[in-house]
């Protein structure tokens, strides 16, 4: 099985990631901004979701008409994603139509078009979106405690945005931002699957080093300062389920810490899944599952963390017993955060939680997809050596090391607590 | 890349290794050693078509309970043995079928099979344990109770299947779920599961005859005397006239719709083509031409799409959309003109061979995983498909003309005769 990489940058500044894998006739290609919600200043927010949206909308080339069918029509997918520090766009097709993918992001990296009108219905579209987002109690109760934990930095609002941002921006504001972050050299490029490099390399060259690079935007940089003093905070809707939503202040993905605070993630919640293309495993014999879930303080309990560029947030989302009160579900939560603070955990469980880790890099590798998003993914919060090295950098965690970092991380002035009160029907 | 190429690369007879082990078991693997993990997965007789109507969701109930003890471990330690592994395994329940769907490193495959024929033949309901499982239950039922889109879905089989059991969720409702006892989970267990029509798939780093082994070793020997009969279906009453309900919910943002009609068999000769004529109504490209006029150009929505539900018995057409309250009877209205259009006209040469490219095209993309495959495989048998199926798919697209797209969508969709459930404020 031959898996060779390529890394090379195009001569205005584009990062070019390949990797041939020949286990079937299929290629994914990816292409990465570094431009997500972070980038958003108030009465913009949301916006480069929106750009994200009118990139599917056509350029001179690929008329919106005909751009959505063309890739369907030879069998490949494709789909786009937002987020907090990047925006991605891939399409993954039967390995002798590949360049058709290539063609539509070179040309779309430039030459959209944000027809006035198309913009007019992608306004009520993203604002649907929105609405069906406010339908689910977790989202409302998310966007609080996102919004609680980041007064300052740019992490405090939802990637869709604010509805007042939804009905304001303008087409320019839509097309000046693309113009800003849409350039080679703030992206990367990864392609995977089954093709030879060189002519690949050759194809990618033409079609994208004629693109002109352009001044690097500045990103917001105004970084959160230390929270001082636990926040408290509560959202009320419709419904009769009780949640919780308990949220530490976590370091980058780059940072040192990271890496133990995984392996305790792993064994507190089941280990995150950093993959966007396999699911993960089930989390009943984690220590919050048997202590929450098993004690019936919980009907079910998630904890997750994410890779960010700047620090950002451990969210463990609990879904409150019928028969508990919110408080004795948290208290129930709080001793168990206090014993991975004051007893070291055991090698046999970070060897576990190794374990786990291992089968989740062993499933993700089953997808071409899932391998060439990779390549771009981690050079959106740190480099590819940073995935290529996880398993090693878990594997030389101690149990010093989790304990220090429980100490350091999860104690209650480093965190917001959230409460999602439903309000019985006929009160409302 | 040529087409012989792609061909060897779906599974086909060539690389399917199938054999029905003597208890009735059917097994169904295929290698491969591209990653070293493996999948399990399969069906086996014990539907929620058992259900009386007084506990609906027993089904449900059991197939939920099994890996809550068995004879030989707890609860916390069958879920040990999985995730320090990195392994998982779950059970779910559809109609016609329960099923599960399992995975683990290759070299841990002995260990999922273990827990896999242990659940199901072994499982002892531990008291405790059912009553916590009733309470997430129940939970988990008052939560989709809040979700427009299951409400949405709920009362369109309604309305559509009526006395009919596709009516009934599988989940159940708060009343019947707390009726059910101990007793029953066990009875239900006693009498439905058995070896005879369960089917088992095994993909990924595993030598094709050394999985039959395992399968053999873990599942060979069970054997169950008296296993019920799975009951008769009766015939679905086509409606007469359109019939709408509107679901009334509180403090919701955005309504659902759901519109349709019943479809065709999963066996059906004209399910190839009804699969491709709703490609066109409400896939292809950006959501078909459902998506065309809700989503792009009138941006009421930013989800609109059809889909056809085809399995054992009479499936279901359907079209769905998540609005603003207010526009609610205009996507309802512009979803219907598209019906009637669809019906009237029928679909171009030009749409057609799009979708045919698509469907063709897109096989080896489904394939990608073991899960993929494993779901491939499943498909072949649970519906006749031959071992050549995928082999002979593009053919059989390709044979598919505008006349039988047309014909199969008179057929099953009147426009005058809709289910229109609408979900929300």
């Amino acid at each position: 099985m031959k898996k060779s990489l390529t890394v090379t940058t195009l001569s205005n500044g584009l990062k070019v990631f390949l990797k041939e894998i020949h286990t079937a006739p299929i290629i994914s290609s990816w292409i990465w901004y570094r431009v997500g919600s972070r980038d958003e200043v108030q009465g913009r927010t949301g916006i480069s979701h929106w750009v994200e949206h009118m990139q599917f909308k056509g350029t001179p080339q690929f008329p919106a008409s005909m751009l959505d069918k063309a890739i369907s029509r030879e069998g490949g997918t494709w789909n786009a994603m937002t987020y907090l520090d990047w925006t991605a766009y891939y399409e993954t097709m039967p390995a002798d139509k590949i360049d058709l993918a290539l063609r539509l992001e070179a040309d779309r990296m430039v030459k959209s078009q944000f027809d006035e009108k198309e913009v007019a219905s992608e306004r009520t579209v993203i604002i649907s979106e929105r609405e069906g987002n406010e339908n689910e109690p977790l989202f409302q109760l998310g966007e609080a405690v996102q919004q609680a934990a980041f007064r300052i930095h740019p992490y405090h609002h939802e990637v869709i945005g604010d509805m007042a941002d939804l009905h304001s921006i303008t087409r320019d504001d839509l097309y000046n931002h693309y113009r800003a972050f849409y350039i080679p050299n703030n992206a990367v490029m990864a392609v995977a699957g089954d093709f030879e490099t060189k002519p690949m390399l050759a194809r990618i060259r033409e079609l994208f080093e004629p693109i002109p690079a352009g001044p690097l935007p500045v990103r917001v940089a105004r970084p959160e300062g230390e929270q001082r003093g636990e926040i408290r905070l509560s959202v009320e809707g419709a419904g009769s389920t009780t949640y919780l939503q308990v949220c530490y202040h976590f370091p980058a993905a780059s940072h040192p810490d990271f890496f133990p605070l995984i392996v305790l993630d792993s064994l507190l919640a089941g280990p995150s899944n950093f993959n966007m293309f396999s699911g993960g495993i089930s989390n009943k014999t984690s220590r919050l599952y048997r202590a929450l879930v098993d004690r019936e303080y919980a009907v079910s309990v998630y904890g997750g963390a994410q890779a960010t560029v700047d620090p950002f947030l451990y969210s463990i989302v609990l879904t409150v017993h019928p028969k508990r009160k919110a408080e004795e579900t948290l208290a129930a939560l709080d001793a168990e955060i206090e014993r991975v603070r004051r007893e070291k955990v055991t090698k046999a469980e970070i060897a576990r939680a190794i374990k786990q880790a291992k089968a989740l890099f062993a499933y993700g590798s089953e997808s071409i997809t899932n391998q060439a998003c990779w390549m771009g993914y981690s050079e959106m919060f740190a480099d590819y050596g940073w995935f290529e090295n996880y398993l090693n950098r878990l594997a030389a965690v101690t149990a010093k090391d989790v304990q220090r970092v429980a100490n350091e991380y999860f104690k209650p002035q480093n965190r917001v607590v959230g409460m999602y009160v439903p309000v019985e029907k006929g009160k409302a | 890349m040529t087409m012989k190429k792609i061909n060897s690369a779906l599974p086909g007879p060539n690389d399917i290794y199938r054999e029905v082990l003597p208890n009735g078991i059917t097994v169904l693997t295929r290698s491969n050693f591209n990653s070293p993990s493996a999948v399990v997965s399969g069906y086996f007789d014990a539907g929620s078509l058992f259900d009386p109507d007084e506990k609906l969701g027993l089904a449900d109930f059991v197939t939920s309970a099994l890996m809550r003890g068995t004879k030989k471990h707890s609860f916390d330690e069958i879920y040990n043995i999985l995730e320090s592994s990195g392994a998982s395994l779950g059970f779910s329940t559809g109609v016609h079928k329960s099923g599960f769907h399992g995975r683990s490193l290759a070299e841990d495959l002995p260990l999922l099979l273990g827990l896999l024929a242990e659940t199901l033949t072994q499982p002892i309901f531990p008291k405790v344990e059912i009553e916590k499982l009733r309470s997430q239950l129940l939970t988990s039922l008052a939560i989709s109770a809040e979700d427009t889109a299951e409400m949405a879905s709920e009362t369109f089989d309604k309305i559509l299947y009526r006395d009919h059991p596709y009516s009934r969720p599988e989940e159940g409702t708060p009343e019947t779920v707390k009726r059910i006892t101990r007793d029953d989970l066990m009875r239900f267990h006693r009498e439905c599961y058995g070896p005879r029509g369960m089917v088992i798939v095994v993909v990924g780093a595993v030598d094709a005859e050394e999985a039959v082994r395992q399968v053999k070793r873990a599942l060979g020997g069970w054997q169950v005397r008296g296993q019920k009969e799975p009951p008769a279906l009766p015939a679905v009453k086509p409606l007469q006239k359109t019939v709408t309900m509107h679901h009334r919910m509180r403090g919701k943002s955005q309504s659902d719709i759901v519109i349709g009609t019943n479809g065709p068999r999963r066996k059906d000769a004209d399910f190839t083509a009804a699969s491709l004529g709703n490609n066109i109504l409400g896939q292809f490209g950006m959501m078909g031409r459902i998506g065309d006029v809700v989503r792009e150009k009138e941006g009421l929505a930013y989800y609109a799409y059809s889909s056809l539900y085809a399995g054992i018995g009479p499936g279901s057409w359907e079209v769905s959309a998540g609005v603003n309250p207010a526009n609610v009877t205009k996507a309802t209205r512009l979803i219907v003109d598209e019906l009637k259009r669809f019906v009237q006209e029928g679909v171009t040469e030009d749409e057609l061979a799009d979708s045919k490219a698509n469907f063709i095209g897109r096989l080896p993309l489904s394939l990608e995983s073991n899960g993929g495959v494993a779901g491939a495989l499943l498909n072949i048998e649970r519906y006749d498909l031959g071992l050549d199926y995928y082999q002979r798919y593009a053919d059989l697209v390709n044979e598919v003309t505008c006349e039988q797209v047309l014909s199969v969508a008179r057929k099953f969709i009147d426009p005058a005769r809709l289910a229109i459930a609408v979900a929300g404020p």
